[in-house]
């Protein structure tokens, strides 16, 4: 140890013990597959997002006169002001890509299953903090999408009984999403939220790291130790896992750059051509719809035929994410020794969960058309669909309580040690 | 426990995985396919030459009107390859000086009241915001219609205030309409070329193109950096990804 770290450890409160607790001596487990990136590559990007976020403060205006201009002007005058703010905005969708296929391992793998149900209840506490995030940050541009999205989310709390019209000019400060609103968005967006999320993510590794990490085959590398003390099947997060990251990290920059620098828009998907038009509440964009990775939930609220119960389904498709831990009464964790009807039941979800986004993105009335001819009745036929897609949803979640709860699942029996690894 | 189950789990996840990637990969190709159903503006904002005769025609028949607030003279001489004194001779008309934005002289308020209440919009964000398809699509498809204030429609744009600036060059359309039938009112079939103008629909379609790349050049003008600089960014990711890739693979040459 050189003079200076052994004059510096001395004078700091245990930072060298933290750093060895959370890296050079947290053992996971060494079985890690290609689902197990999206956690550091999560961080990543929020590293990213505060600081692309930060220089795109240093010159967006945050008022309704100033706002859409700002955001041009970043886009041409500012020196490299396009790659900050391309950065920023396809950050914010691969935030989502990542966060959704981070979940999606949890419930491969059982990840929220005893005794890790409170790092589940953090991520999706990080999730809810994420959408807040996301939401507040996409009516900042002050684009058409921007402005309606706004008007049309924010209307949603009207659906609460008594307070429900006051509440809503409590959030917008007016009567229309104006200056007030989007003061209020940018302070939300920029300070309020963002400690919120570092603060849940900090709690998040910390529980994690209390507990220990899941794994492929869903055992608990704890059971065996070594002599000295360590998981056999761990291995040290840094350095095996910090380079081993180091190349999921490559990988995803290199998606990344490709859209970044060639098609920043996505077909509309990331940057939405009606937010090309300022925003302007005489003028209502053909279709209102929410940002893309909204639109799974979006659907939800669509397809509900009442605004109250809608609402309500919007909010319980995520409250009931919450409930996996205790819905799912299994103990087998890893997919790859649970019942088939789990792994059928989870296939049939992420199936519905893209469909579901497809509806909310309103692509279904094109698919519609090619497949049933230009007479189609759209409405009757995306109706059925997406209420079918609505129940499968809730569905799963019923499935797995009466399939864990009342025994039906045959699983298979779960090895001691981890099978594979690199 | 033999290998084969979680491997066999695995593909059938990598499968589902992939169709999730292909799906949302998908779906943007297939909405820019629907599009609206316009034909391909076929525009290149890299061919310098395009880009330049566009700006000669916007210069020449928009700029009246039409402002391009965000783009100021200075940046468009940068994205067209011209100098400053090419573009103050030949490209500005408006007075402006060469680190100004390109705004129409008309004044906007006084262009409400002429106009009848809405100013000619600003065009800077105009294929961002529509679609370079669409903008061809619409610059081809004015017909003379007696009926509306103006005496010309647009099927893409049906009653749009704005007069037909480059009849001249297109030279003057008329709709051939399909009969009135139970209860729908008549509806367009095709236009059909009843004057010539002074292009030949050849010509006037490449004028189109060249417009239409403009347009879409000032809608973003990034994108020029973009993609010269955006090869080298990916090989130095691959680059970067190889090496960590080798690093990794020697740290745990020790994990058993």
């Amino acid at each position: 140890m050189g003079a200076f770290t052994q004059w510096f450890n001395e004078r700091t409160p245990g930072l060298g013990a933290v750093y060895k607790k959370h890296m050079t001596e947290y053992y996971a487990p060494k079985n890690f597959n290609v689902m197990y990136y999206f956690g550091s590559l999560a961080l990543l990007v929020l590293v990213n997002q505060i600081v692309t976020g930060i220089f795109l403060t240093m010159f967006y205006t945050p008022t309704a006169a100033g706002a859409f201009d700002s955001v041009q002007y970043i886009m041409r005058d500012v020196h490299w002001g396009w790659l900050v703010r391309y950065m920023h905005e396809t950050g914010a969708s691969m935030f989502f890509i990542v966060v959704y296929l981070h979940m999606f391992r949890g419930l491969m793998y059982g990840s929220f299953k005893k005794p890790r149900e409170l790092v589940w209840l953090l991520g999706m506490l990080i999730f809810l903090a994420l959408m807040a995030e996301a939401f507040m940050g996409y009516v900042l541009p002050w684009g058409n999408m921007s402005f309606w999205g706004a008007k049309v989310i924010i209307t949603l709390f009207s659906a609460v009984p008594v307070i429900g019209s006051q509440l809503v000019d409590w959030i917008m400060g007016s009567f229309v999403p104006s200056d007030p609103t989007l003061n209020r968005f940018f302070a939300l967006h920029v300070i309020a939220l963002p400690l919120v999320l570092l603060l849940l993510v900090v709690l998040h590794i910390g529980a994690l790291h209390e507990v220990g990490s899941n794994n492929p085959d869903g055992v608990e590398i704890k059971k065996h130790k070594g002599s000295d003390g360590h998981p056999l099947d761990g291995i040290p997060f840094h350095p095996y896992y910090t380079v081993k990251d180091l190349v999921g990290v490559g990988v995803f920059l290199i998606i990344c750059a490709i859209i970044i620098f060639f098609e920043p828009t996505v077909g509309g998907f990331f940057l939405e051509h009606d937010n090309s038009i300022p925003a302007n509440d005489l003028v209502t964009p053909a279709t209102i719809k929410p940002v893309w990775y909204f639109s799974p939930f979006y659907a939800i609220l669509r397809m509900i035929p009442s605004k109250g119960w809608g609402v309500i389904a919007l909010a319980l498709s995520i409250i009931v994410l919450f409930l996996v831990p205790w819905l799912d009464r299994g103990k087998v964790k890893s997919i790859r020794y649970r019942g088939v009807g789990y792994k059928v039941a989870l296939a049939i979800f992420a199936i519905v969960f893209i469909l579901l986004a497809a509806i909310g993105a309103d692509l279904t009335p094109g698919w519609i058309v090619s497949i049933f001819g230009p007479n189609a009745d759209i409405t009757t036929i995306e109706n059925l669909f997406g209420r079918t897609l609505v129940v499968l949803y809730f569905g799963f979640f019923a499935f797995l309580w009466v399939y864990t709860f009342f025994g039906l699942e045959k699983t298979k029996p779960v090895p001691e040690r981890v099978s594979t690894h690199d | 426990m033999t290998d084969k189950t979680p491997r066999a789990a695995m593909r059938t996840f990598a499968a589902l995985l992939l169709t999730l990637a292909v799906a949302l990969l998908a779906s943007p190709a297939a909405l820019a396919e629907e599009g609206g159903g316009y034909p391909k503006a076929n525009v290149d904002v890299h061919d310098q030459a395009s880009l330049q005769r566009g700006a000669r025609l916007f210069m020449n028949y928009c700029v009246g009107c039409h402002s391009l607030k965000y783009m100021r003279y200075s940046q468009m001489a940068d994205g067209l390859g011209l100098t400053e004194k090419q573009v103050m001779e030949n490209l500005n008309f408006t007075g402006a000086k060469f680190g100004e934005p390109i705004v129409s002289t008309m004044p906007e308020a006084e262009a409400e009241k002429w106009l009848g209440g809405k100013a000619p919009p600003d065009l800077s964000l105009e294929v961002s915001a529509k679609g370079a398809d669409w903008v061809s699509a619409y610059l081809k498809s004015f017909y003379l219609d007696p009926s509306t204030p103006s005496g010309w429609n647009n099927t893409v744009f049906p009653n749009v205030a704005m007069p037909f600036p480059l009849w001249q060059l297109q030279g003057e359309q008329v709709a051939v309409m399909d009969p009135p039938g139970n209860g729908q009112p008549a509806t367009v079939k095709e236009l059909k070329l009843a004057h010539p103008g002074s292009m030949t629909p050849a010509q006037y379609d490449g004028a189109v193109r060249d417009l239409t790349a403009f347009l879409a050049y000032v809608s973003t003008p990034d994108e020029l950096v973009r993609s010269r600089i955006g090869a080298w960014v990916v090989i130095y990711l691959v680059l970067f990804t190889l090496f960590a890739l080798v690093l990794k693979k020697e740290y745990w040459k020790d994990v058993h």
